[in-house]
């Protein structure tokens, strides 16, 4: 995983609450087997409408999406955070997120920002005003500052830590095989096996 | 106060007692007893395990199925070339780590959440995950289940294990009795109209209650399958003598004095007496009727006796915003009442409402009836098996008569990735979970309904409930 510890990028507005997985990436786009590659399917549906914020030209090479409240709800497709990554996204700025895209935003260096609505509001209000005004996401501090203001946003320190030292979690639970190992040996006896 | 609380909840003893490690700071290392899988969130699963060199360290705890890509109208050809592929990389996948696979044209074959508690493999107390949102289905049976994403299929895959934040609990209690022609489907539709499609979000969630307990197991699955559209994490429902009967006899649930061993260890399951949630919601089932959704989230719902609501009603702005997007998109007027909502396609079917028992609601509405002119109505069983006993009582029959598609098992209409979707502009009643923008397909529009609202409307034409029918 790319490491994340700070990052200074434009953003981009995008006035819209409830942002499901299935708008962030339709079905359509799922059946590619590969890990990368998903960019053309990014809000394809709404890329169709030439007024949709994406299609301006002012916002092309922007880093960091601020959006409405629960961003990334239903669906559980990491093909969502993909496509995210692929367009060149390295956060998501919202009040609140679908928990399933939290956690693979997470798995994927797409830093998942929660800040309040006013602060959203302020940032859609920024970006419109100026689409090369300067956003930056801090993750060591846990701060985003633009145009001279600052809001904390929550992180935990574990998932703070793995994000800033670009660790993967398989390598981590790895470390404790012996721990898995003997969790096994005391499982139920009863419990299901696939035969 | 130090120490453990003696009172837990079910979630929290299934919860505990699947802790592998734990350290300050650090998620819990939790063990997972189910994995289940399809061919769109695991092909690159499995190509990480093959770049770093690692096996299924548990194939025997691991089971995929075909669901998502396949046809249904038949059992061999899947025409679109891309989606061929991806189900041809789950059979290589499957075959080269040793994964038991239920292919299309399988006797087991099916919606990954149908066919895990049709072969009894769902149980009480047991941790599942599949990469899946709707994996929330399992906790029906009192099991820890969840969706999860790519990068978790494959460190399941890996590890057997998932390192997670322990959510919070809530409670939600649902008294009273549900009317005659009233379904889980209603409850839950109402439910989360109420509480909004961020209600759970941080949240396992116990539904618990006089009216949950009436429910047969086929309700409770409907129920805790659509946790997730409103947000939770998990949706359990504490197993009793209805869960038990379930899976008495069904091929991977214990037998002889395993089964006796079993059923000590459900029976200490259910939430302790004097445990506390962090949050509780109550509703009385007494007050939901049949429901139906208006917009494009699954919260977006009203009583099938109400009408288009306006948007200025909403005291919320970022509610007003949505709800006024969401009738553009939906071609809705204000005020019109649902019942007047005309409809080109009726969905029966998916992992929320593809069982037996949903089946036969829909199929006692159509019996001696016929699907309006101009309507298509699909029916989808969710698993080659509830297929075959939908046939073995003669269902299929009363849907072919009544002028309905009957189809093969599969997820079909509910995602818009296989052949079955909507064409832009047409309008469906669904009994599917999701009614987002293009979600049967670019430029449909859906309307969310439980099973016999889903047969009534397909006669009438537009939403409808069995009481508004003729005889």
């Amino acid at each position: 995983m790319e490491k994340f510890t700070e990052h200074t990028g434009t953003a981009v507005p995008l006035r819209r609450s409830n942002v499901d997985t299935d708008q962030i990436i339709p079905a359509v786009y799922l059946k590619r087997v590969t890990r990368t590659g998903f960019a053309d399917g990014l809000f394809s549906a709404w890329r169709e409408d030439p007024a949709f914020v994406l299609n301006d030209p002012r916002y092309a090479g922007a880093s960091i999406l601020v959006a409405g409240p629960e961003f990334g709800t239903g669906s559980s497709r990491e093909h969502a955070v993909w496509a995210l990554r692929d367009w060149g996204f390295r956060a998501v700025l919202a009040p609140r997120f679908g928990d399933i895209f939290r956690g693979n935003a997470l798995k994927e260096g797409l830093l998942p920002v929660e800040l309040e609505l006013s602060a959203i509001e302020q940032l859609w209000d920024l970006a419109t005003a100026d689409p090369a005004a300067p956003v930056t996401v801090d993750l060591v501090h846990r701060q985003v500052r633009a145009s001279g203001a600052t809001w904390a946003f929550p992180l935990d320190d574990f998932s703070r830590w793995r994000l800033m030292e670009g660790l993967d979690d398989i390598g981590l639970t790895l470390r404790h095989e012996d721990a898995v190992a003997a969790y096994e040996a005391r499982r139920l006896p009863f419990l299901p096996v696939v035969g | 106060m130090v120490g453990e609380p003696t009172q837990r909840t079910l979630s929290e003893k299934i919860w505990d007692a699947h802790v592998v490690r734990a350290a300050s700071g650090e998620p819990d290392l939790l063990y997972i007893d189910l994995h289940l899988l399809h061919e769109v969130t695991s092909p690159q699963a499995f190509d990480g395990l093959r770049l770093a060199g690692r096996r299924v360290r548990r194939p025997d705890l691991t089971l995929a199925t075909e669901d998502h890509n396949t046809p249904t109208d038949n059992l061999v050809t899947i025409a679109d070339p891309v989606s061929r592929t991806q189900v041809e990389t789950l059979r290589r996948n499957c075959a080269e780590f040793g994964v038991r696979l239920h292919s299309l044209g399988d006797a087991n074959q099916g919606i990954v959440h149908v066919i895990g508690p049709q072969l009894g493999l769902t149980q009480p107390g047991m941790t599942i995950v599949c990469g899946d949102s709707h994996t929330s289905t399992h906790g029906a049976f009192g099991a820890l289940a969840f969706g999860i994403g790519t990068s978790e299929v494959e460190h399941v895959l890996a590890t057997q294990t998932l390192p997670q934040h322990r959510p919070k609990t809530m409670a939600v209690t649902v008294e009273g009795e549900l009317r005659p022609g009233v379904t889980a489907k209603d409850l839950v539709l109402a439910l989360i109209a109420k509480v909004g499609t961020g209600g759970g979000r941080g949240h396992i969630v116990e539904y618990r209650g006089p009216a949950i307990r009436k429910l047969s197991m086929e309700g409770r699955m409907t129920i805790s399958n659509m946790s997730i559209e409103w947000g939770a994490r998990a949706g359990l429902i504490a197993p009793d003598d209805t869960t038990f009967a379930y899976l008495e006899g069904r091929r991977y649930a214990p037998s002889g004095k395993a089964w006796e061993a079993a059923l000590d260890y459900w029976r200490s399951l259910p939430t302790d007496e004097g445990a506390t949630f962090d949050t509780e919601v109550v509703l009385d089932a007494s007050t939901v009727s049949p429901f139906v959704t208006w917009g494009t989230n699954p919260g977006q719902g009203a009583s099938l006796d109400d009408v288009v609501p306006d948007p200025s009603s909403f005291a919320d702005e970022a509610q007003r915003a949505a709800a006024e997007r969401a009738l553009q998109y939906m071609a809705l007027q204000p005020g019109t009442p649902m019942r007047d909502i005309p409809i080109d396609v009726v969905f029966l079917g998916s992992c929320t409402n593809g069982r037996l028992e949903d089946l036969r609601a829909a199929a006692e509405v159509l019996n001696g009836r016929r699907v309006a002119d101009g309507v298509r109505m699909l029916v989808v069983p969710g698993s080659a098996a509830v297929r075959e006993a939908a046939e073995a009582e003669g269902l299929d029959e009363v849907f072919i008569k009544a002028g309905a598609e009957w189809r093969y098992a599969g997820c079909s209409m509910c995602l818009g990735m296989n052949p079955d979707t909507l064409r832009p502009g047409q309008r469906s009643a669904s009994t599917s979970n999701r009614n987002f923008e293009g979600r049967q397909g670019r430029g449909g529009r859906t309307h969310l309904v439980s099973p016999p609202v889903a047969a009534a409307t397909a006669v009438a034409g537009r939403l409808a409930a069995p009481a508004d029918l003729a005889r």
